[in-house]
């Protein structure tokens, strides 16, 4: 099984005329994601060629391509300034789950996007993040698909690239992925490492689960103490920034609301209380991953 | 991006709110007059970009103008973690009575803002967060109503008992709402907000940081920049659209995607060599911007050896080979060049890459381990 996502969700591409979007939701389409939809204020009625020759029509709103395709999923990518807007314009379409790809939103736009998708129920995956994909089922976003597999390991990562990282290691290691799930880099993102661990719980085909984290925040701690109080397969991790340089840091607000928990030593020492091995290097991922199942 | 007290000061003067008189000298004479004019004595005080400036000896008090243009000469060129003091603040010396702590930022697990206040405010505010966090007091803020009069209320009167002075500070608090969300700041903060002798509430410092997603619709903010305090390489960096932090080591580092170039700055520390820089080349690059990041890296001389980690996914490894190529035609570069690409096109980078006589290889660890090497 996967989780968020499967193979029925009927996708809305926000952006589908743009540079990444069209390149985007041509490497989505191929890979066998049901695209019904695109969005681009003011090409309503236009059609979008897909790989093999199927035109998916573009619609001026999101409202639109609702009502005349019912798509229940919407990938984002949609410029900077104009990208909270449309992950408000999707959750009020009623879209249920929303990935935003865009990096370089206003966090204070994010802070009402966010408000709106939680009011209108929708779930949010990202900014800044490169989506979500089930292997041999669907993908949402930009994790290239050929260097996932599927199997019995769920992925979840602050970080885009990494991610590809660490899942090209599995899937040469032979272990393929229930589903990988980039939660995105923001300070402000809409699924929660916690979100996304609950949800592996409730998966039955996921065996163990690799949570890639960074510095800054404190989600990793969250998750770890979710890991020891309610997870029963094990978690293996990786925290990138040992070697950041501490910022060069104005005003107190930061250091009296998180301390000094966001350093990768406070954020390692919390994964390793909790039960979780931590691999020095990406590429000792998917060996912890093996020896965790054996 | 970071503003100065005397920035963030104009900012919230614009608000209306009650901040106490002061002006930027960049010279001692220009603070000897400006003591002379608050009446023979001031507090002078560093405009940097960094905290700690009153334990730094960055913040003094003089008795007559004579003193101010002495202590102006002194803390003017004076180095504060690492920052050059180009212009001093030189501000009337006020009659505290109590110092107070208003901040607001963006709290990440409210997702919203959320102001912290302390009747215990001034230097030591971090210590009092550390040893007595009963004595700041939280509230997140709902965006979708802003700050409301009587939250403002409340949070003021964790500050004062007297009315009048939680008004004062009520008034101060919803300003400084004001200004945080009026100019798109990730934090504001009054660290003292003082109540002077006489019954009146001041802000007396200011610090602000905007979130640099917002410049690009902020002119008037953006121009608020001082390039001088920046290195010419990070003011490139920002041209060019990338996220770029200097280093002391001498592998150049070109990575695209934070996660992954922290990744890759601690895989060269753990193969024993230092990285020279931080540099994400982000997402949905062109060739231009790989020029770009190659101009910055290669105009560092202690870097030995550059090294390339992409993995694609939005980011085009055709887009980056093309770079790369383009790059060492233009600019001539001298030091080896170690690359990996793997990702979307990636056939199509070798090939390019192939055609200019460079290679790549396939894993992290690898090309990590070749450029600790050709930098010893």
């Amino acid at each position: 099984m996967s989780i968020f996502v499967d193979g029925t969700n009927r996708v809305v591409v926000q952006g589908i005329t743009g540079r990444d979007g069209s390149f985007h939701t041509r490497q989505m389409m191929a890979y066998g994601t049901r695209v019904v939809a695109g969005v681009t204020p003011g090409k309503g009625g236009r059609g979008f060629e897909g790989p093999d020759g199927t035109v998916v029509p573009v619609y001026d709103t999101v409202a639109d391509a609702v009502a005349e395709t019912a798509a229940d999923a919407s990938v984002v990518y949609v410029p900077p300034a104009f990208a909270a807007s449309a992950i408000m314009e999707a959750a009020d379409a009623g879209v249920a789950f929303i990935v935003c790809v865009t990096e370089g939103i206003p966090v204070l736009d994010m802070v009402r996007a966010h408000a709106l998708a939680r009011d209108r129920g929708s779930r949010v995956l990202g900014p800044n993040c490169p989506g979500i994909i089930c292997p041999g089922k669907t993908t949402m976003g930009i994790i290239p698909g050929r260097m996932v597999t599927p199997g019995p390991v769920g992925l979840i990562s602050r970080s885009g690239t990494l991610t590809y990282e660490a899942v090209y290691h599995l899937t040469r290691g032979g272990l393929g992925q229930t589903t990988c799930v980039g939660i995105g880099g923001d300070p402000l993102i809409g699924t929660s490492f916690v979100d996304c661990l609950a949800a592996f719980a409730e998966d039955p085909d996921t065996e163990a689960v690799v949570m890639i984290g960074e510095i800054g925040g404190t989600a990793e701690q969250e998750a770890a103490a979710w890991v020891s109080a309610n997870l029963d397969v094990p978690v293996v991790g990786f925290i990138a920034g040992r070697t950041a340089p501490p910022g060069k840091r104005m005003g107190h607000a930061g250091a009296i609301i998180s301390g000094s928990a966001g350093t990768a030593a406070e954020k390692t020492r919390a994964f390793e209380e909790n039960g979780i091995r931590v691999a020095r290097r990406p590429v000792e991922i998917a060996g912890l991953v093996a020896e965790s199942l054996r | 991006m970071n503003l100065h007290e005397y920035q963030a000061k104009e900012l919230f003067r614009e608000a209306g709110m009650a901040v106490n008189p002061g002006e930027v000298a960049g010279n001692p004479e220009q603070a000897r007059a400006l003591a002379e004019r608050f009446g023979g004595s001031a507090v002078i005080k560093a405009q940097v970009h960094s905290g700690g400036r009153g334990k730094a000896g960055g913040v003094k008090l003089a008795h007559s103008p004579e003193e101010a243009a002495r202590h102006a000469s002194g803390i003017l060129g004076m180095e504060i973690n690492g920052l050059v003091v180009g212009e001093v603040l030189v501000c009337p010396i006020e009659d505290i009575a109590t110092e107070a702590y208003v901040g607001v930022l963006v709290d990440r697990d409210g997702q919203c803002p959320v102001f912290m206040v302390s009747a215990e405010g001034g230097v030591d505010i971090e210590e009092v967060a550390a040893t007595n966090p009963e004595a700041i007091h939280r509230m997140r803020i709902d965006p979708r109503y802003g700050l409301l009069p009587h939250q403002a209320y409340g949070l003021a009167a964790r500050l004062y008992d007297d009315p009048g002075l939680v008004r004062q500070a009520a008034r101060i608090t919803q300003q400084l709402y004001e200004v945080f969300v009026g100019n798109g700041a990730s934090m504001a903060e009054i660290n003292p907000l003082i109540s002077t002798v006489q019954g009146r509430v001041l802000a007396i410092d200011a610090k602000m940081s905007i979130d640099d997603n917002e410049l690009f619709r902020r002119p008037a903010v953006a121009a608020l920049r001082d390039a001088g305090s920046e290195a010419s390489a990070d003011t490139q960096a920002r041209s060019a659209g990338l996220s770029f932090v200097k280093l002391d080591g001498n592998v150049g580092c070109c990575v695209n995607g934070a996660g992954l170039a922290m990744a890759t700055m601690d895989l060269v520390k753990y193969y024993g060599g230092e990285p020279a820089n931080f540099l994400d080349i982000g997402g949905s690059s062109n060739p231009d911007k790989v020029v770009a990041a190659l101009e910055i890296i290669t105009s560092d001389p202690e870097v030995k050896v550059i090294l390339f980690n992409i993995f694609g996914g939005i980011t085009r490894c055709d887009d980056v080979a093309r770079g790369i190529v383009e790059a060492v035609d233009r600019i001539g570069i001298e030091v080896p060049l170690v690359i990996r690409l793997t990702g979307t096109n990636e056939e199509l980078a070798r090939n390019i890459l192939a055609e200019a006589g460079l290679t790549a290889v396939a894993t992290m660890d690898e090309v990590v381990e070749q450029a600790v090497r050709l930098a010893r």
